[in-house]
């Protein structure tokens, strides 16, 4: 078994960070790691606030809430939170219902798990340098094997780009009462507390909509179209459409083209991944802010 | 950078790994450096003048024969596709592939490779007669079908893909894990339209495909450009899965096929 021993007294020598590559190899998996991270945190957080993720007076909706099962906004599809929600230990939020979706088509993604097996787990950090662990089981043993059902995910995920562009093309109408001023009268305040000024005779629902556009309503248009770049062009898709498939021409036209039309977004996974990302995060933040008198939403018209 | 118009006699001090069996030393050499070298002619000029006996595999020097596979500067690369205008000012390291028991200076013993392919199903296409081929056993293919798998055709062998796999380089996973070139051979015959052998079976258990954590590092070393993360290796991780690890497929198959 000679031949399949490793060589001893490698000039690359071994342990983490380990290499003769001169070029600035830590700079690419240190700008992930700190955007994956930075986003994580963010998410985390504005996940488990659980307030200011509506603007009254518009139908912008935080994508991390939508879509909105159970909430304070008007959006909420079963009213407000639900009994059986253990108040007492977690306080509730509509996002920790339904952020496990995305989150876990993320996290199962393949080019997800390239970003971060490099930058946060360094397995490896980089092409050609030496890794800080030796023992490995790669996606063969729990709980990586379980990676395996990306596809699940993406089913999830399918949902939520449509779900999402209805939000987006919801954000273009604004509620009005009958004279054209801006609806007002909601049951709760953006931050979750009731509203003082409710007012119980007024009208509850708006008289009609018209249309606007802000930049946030454009956020919020433009954050499904980059989430579906990225959701369309899903590995396990292109699998799914027509990778399985071993000829393409014995009488699989679509299933061809559908390949195609899921190749060509693969092509560019990662800015997709990336893009959509940061793209989603930042639209939480303009509503949060927008919701919170901060920032304003820049009406156009 | 060196700029090539000042490079008429310019001298580049090479740093190059020099020992047998797995032990050795870096060595220094210098070699003038005129436009359009590569690092293989620059070790060339090194045999020709200063270290006859300095061992290294190469031929073609055109990128088509996959031998001058080395690590230069820490990166493995082919050293006649390897420009010296590539490379940045300072001493130039090269060093054999690190994944492979030395021989001596920059030649490996790739044999481990070749072990690894005698383990795949070579083509096995369906009999004279079945669909797509016909009675005289030949068979026409339609250009998008060739293209799927010309693209896993192109590999010359380098085993630089090998090379960096960090299951093979920092793991040693020799014994359970195949590693992506072999990857690549068994998606051209998987996808090949008339072909009819089983090899999930391999790629699941003896190749260990799901070793592969698809850091992509063979494929930002492939020489030929091969997307081998992307069209070979992802795709056949999805046919596994489909096999061994998506229930509803594994119920659909089991209600509806006589095999998976």
């Amino acid at each position: 078994m000679n031949q399949l021993s490793s060589p001893v007294a490698a000039p690359q020598g071994s342990g983490f960070g380990a290499t003769l590559r001169t070029d600035q190899w830590w700079l690419g998996p240190l700008a992930t790691g700190s955007l994956l991270l930075a986003f994580l945190i963010y998410s985390t957080i504005a996940a488990f606030i659980g307030g200011n993720y509506w603007v009254p007076g518009t139908n912008y909706l935080s994508p991390f809430y939508s879509p909105e099962l159970w909430g304070t906004s008007p959006h909420a599809i079963f009213g407000i939170a639900p009994s059986w929600w253990p108040t007492g230990i977690l306080p509730f939020s509509a996002a920790l219902l339904i952020l496990g979706g995305p989150a876990g088509f993320r996290l199962t993604c393949y080019y997800y798990r390239k970003a971060y097996y490099r930058s946060l787990w360094f397995d490896p950090v980089a092409c050609a340098v030496g890794e800080p662990r030796k023992s490995y089981w790669g996606e063969n043993s729990l709980p990586l094997i379980l990676w395996n059902l990306h596809r699940y995910f993406l089913y999830l995920a399918i949902i939520f780009v449509f779900v999402l562009l209805y939000d987006g093309i919801l954000a273009h109408f604004f509620p009005v009462n009958a004279d054209g001023s801006a609806f007002a009268n909601y049951h709760f305040l953006a931050n979750g507390q009731p509203n003082p000024a409710f007012n119980a005779g007024g009208p509850l629902e708006p008289h009609h909509h018209v249309f606007g556009m802000s930049l946030v309503s454009l956020t919020l248009l433009i954050n499904p179209l980059l989430i579906a770049g990225y959701t369309f062009g899903c590995h396990s898709l292109r699998h799914l459409v027509g990778g399985k498939k071993d000829c393409f021409s014995c009488g699989n036209p679509v299933r061809f083209k559908a390949w195609s039309f899921v190749s060509f977004l693969n092509r560019n996974h990662a800015v997709w991944a990336m893009a959509s990302l940061v793209m989603v995060g930042f639209a939480d933040i303009y509503v949060r802010l927008v919701a919170m008198g901060i920032w304003p939403q820049v009406r156009f018209f | 950078m060196s700029s090539i118009g000042s490079a008429a006699a310019a001298t580049r001090t090479f740093k190059v790994w020099r020992g047998e069996r797995g032990t050795g030393e870096f060595k220094s050499f210098t070699a003038e450096i005129s436009p359009g070298m590569v690092v293989l002619d620059a070790i060339h000029q090194i045999q020709a003048t200063q270290a006859p006996d300095l061992a290294c595999r190469w031929n073609c020097k055109a990128g088509k024969c996959g031998s001058c596979s080395a690590e230069v500067n820490g990166k493995p690369r082919l050293m006649c596709l390897t420009r010296m205008e590539s490379l940045p000012d300072g001493d130039v390291t090269v060093t054999p592939m690190k994944s492979f028991p030395s021989i001596k200076d920059l030649v490996t013993d790739v044999s481990w490779n070749y072990e690894q392919n005698k383990k795949i199903t070579p083509f096995t296409p369906a009999k004279r007669g079945a669909a797509g081929v016909a009675a005289d056993g030949t068979f026409r293919m339609q250009q998008v079908d060739v293209e799927r798998s010309q693209e896993f055709r192109k590999c010359i062998e380098c085993f630089l893909c090998q090379d960096t796999c960090h299951v093979i380089r920092d793991h040693d996973k020799k014994e359970v894990f195949s590693g992506p070139r072999f990857f690549v051979r068994a998606a051209s015959l998987e996808m090949h339209p008339v072909d009819t052998a089983d090899r999930e079976p391999f790629l699941k258990h003896t190749g260990g495909i799901g070793f592969c954590n698809i850091t992509k590092c063979c494929t930002e070393v492939c020489p030929e450009h091969i997307k081998i993360t992307d069209n070979a290796i992802i795709p056949l991780k999805e046919r596994v899965a489909d096999r061994y690890y998506d229930p509803v497929v594994m119920l659909w198959r089991w209600m509806f096929k006589k095999k998976g």
